[in-house]
């Protein structure tokens, strides 16, 4: 039987030695060098062309570095209150953390049964893709804007704000648990089919106990990345909490020494939750 | 014994359940979210997308303003994630634990990534607003920073998990440190390091969007316009032309990911 072409070894430089100059060429240009090279000089490009067009509006490049510089110092070395004590910032502070809690339950609740659809040992390959090219185009469409739409009909709020924030949390999570749920055995579904098992009973029984571990792990990191698009949609989207406060400070009261106190807040918090976050990674790949 | 496990692992599922609902009540009494009010302001917002939420011909009289300011947002994400990938390299080199020239260097980079990624966008977009003021360069170094911090973390994990292998093997050949860097380092971990860009790219084309409501540039700025003067048919063609660029981008670097291995 002739071996088809395809399945030959492929040649690189048709199997003849690379000489250039009657030199060894040490590299030789495979496809995969030629994506990296075009892909290099295509950023390069697009940057050079970036910086050309920019809208500098008369801002001094450096001047503009010195002053961040100059502000940064402010920020982090006399953060001060002025506008609001302790307590209340903490207060804030909560009310950020609780528009991610609700966020991320509301999110793996409904990404759960999603997931299930979009998993393909569980579903079929039509549902499946269905599901996960909507969640593609749901990913599309930034998350401050799923808020504004919502804030129109729902007025600027918390509901808004979780309903808003929620459709990335649930393409993310449904991404995140449909992907842990194909890794389940396939022995084990298709014995719990012999048996005759039913679909919430293969559902409850063996994919929901054995995946349980990696679900709450990716919940508590969506959680993480909520308390950050949480603070944006508090300073971009009028959702409260300490992100207001931020923007408040910023556009308003022009009020650096605040500033630097809620950032010191914020980057408490974020760090917490990015600690605890790197713990749940370490089960989720043990 | 058989019924008394299962009862205690339903008990302690029920406790785990409990536990959840407590700390949701909590946070709806924190930010006043009511159930109802959600479930009913979805079919609203559904109706109201509807009848008021879709680009008409009138609003394509702005689709050239709206073209300039897409090309300006793309051209900041990209240039944005390009630049802050070379700061991030060096700053990965020097805080990956194969690459490292001592560990104050190393333990320095890793902090200060650990403080640029865990400060968000936002923050550093309002922060930068007072030396920026309302151009593109605040939405710039906004992005640059917050994909600085992010790359030098991925940069580092790929660095480390690329192997210390090849690298020990050129260490005892005697090699310098930058041959073992060009020969060694570079090129095993290229295509990873390409793939991480492309996905801040991606990222930060979306985060372009937040930047700009914050700051008053690029596309967030247009949006934002449209949207408080109520002009909706004008703001939903902003958002279809978000939607389109970033799907047609996260097309490309899936396709550049697969001719890159």
């Amino acid at each position: 039987m002739a071996i088809s072409p395809a399945a030959q070894p492929k040649m690189v430089n048709d199997g003849k030695p690379p000489l250039v100059n009657g030199r060894l060429k040490l590299r030789v240009l495979t496809k995969s060098m030629l994506a990296i090279r075009v892909t290099l000089i295509a950023l390069a490009v697009l940057t050079v062309i970036g910086f050309m067009t920019f809208n500098y509006q008369e801002v001094h490049l450096l001047k503009g570095i010195a002053t961040t510089f100059v502000n940064f110092k402010t920020i982090f070395a006399s953060p001060q209150f002025s506008h609001f004590t302790f307590p209340e910032a903490v207060h804030q502070l909560l009310i950020t953390l609780s528009l991610g809690v609700l966020t991320t339950l509301i999110g793996a609740l409904i990404a759960l049964f999603l997931s299930m659809l979009a998993a393909e040992n569980l579903s079929n390959k039509t549902v499946s893709n269905s599901v996960k090219g909507l969640m593609a185009v749901i990913r599309a469409v930034p998350t401050v804007l799923w808020v504004l739409i919502f804030a129109v009909s729902a007025g600027l709020g918390s509901v808004a704000a979780v309903i808003g924030m929620s459709f990335h949390s649930i393409s993310y999570l449904t991404k995140a648990y449909s992907e842990s749920f194909e890794e389940l055995d396939q022995g084990i579904l298709e014995a719990l089919q012999g048996c005759g098992a039913g679909w919430w009973q293969i559902i409850c029984q063996a994919v929901l106990p054995s995946s349980l571990t990696s679900i709450v792990s990716w919940t508590f990191i969506r959680f993480e990345i909520n308390f950050g698009v949480s603070v944006a949609m508090g300073a971009a989207a009028g959702a409260g909490g300490i992100g207001y406060d931020m923007f408040m400070d910023s556009a308003f009261y022009y009020n650096l020494h605040e500033m630097g106190v809620i950032t010191y807040m914020i980057l408490a918090v974020a760090m917490l939750l990015e600690y605890l976050s790197l713990q749940m990674k370490k089960r989720i790949r043990a | 014994m058989k019924q008394h496990f299962l009862m205690k692992k339903r008990l302690s599922f029920l406790g785990f359940l409990l536990v959840l609902v407590g700390i949701a009540c909590a946070a709806m009494t924190m930010t006043q979210f009511s159930i109802a009010n959600s479930f009913s302001s979805i079919p609203k917002a559904m109706i109201w997308g509807c009848s008021n939420f879709y680009p008409t011909a009138d609003s394509f009289t702005n689709f050239p303003d709206i073209m300039l300011k897409l090309q300006e947002t793309l051209l900041i994400s990209i240039a944005s994630a390009s630049v802050a990938a070379i700061f991030a390299f060096v700053f990965a080199l020097l805080g990956s634990q194969v690459t490292k020239i001592n560990n104050t260097l190393a333990a320095f980079s890793r902090f200060i990534a650990n403080v640029f990624r865990n400060i968000d966008v936002s923050i550093w977009a309002l922060v930068l607003l007072f030396s920026f003021g309302q151009s593109s360069l605040t939405g710039y170094f906004a992005l640059f920073v917050a994909s600085f911090g992010f790359l030098t973390r991925a940069f580092m994990e790929t660095i480390d998990e690329v192997g210390s292998g090849a690298i020990e093997a050129l260490r005892a050949t005697g090699a310098h440190r930058f041959s073992i860097i060009f020969q060694a380092v570079l090129p095993m971990s290229m295509s990873q390091l390409i793939s991480w860009v492309l996905f801040m790219i991606e990222t930060n084309i979306r985060a372009a969007t937040l930047v700009g409501i914050l700051t008053g540039s690029g596309i967030g700025f247009i949006f934002d316009l449209y949207y408080k003067r109520m002009d909706y048919h004008s703001a939903s063609l902003v958002v279809l032309a978000i939607v389109v660029s970033i799907l047609v981008i996260e097309q490309i670097s899936n396709y550049v990911r697969r001719a890159m291995l």
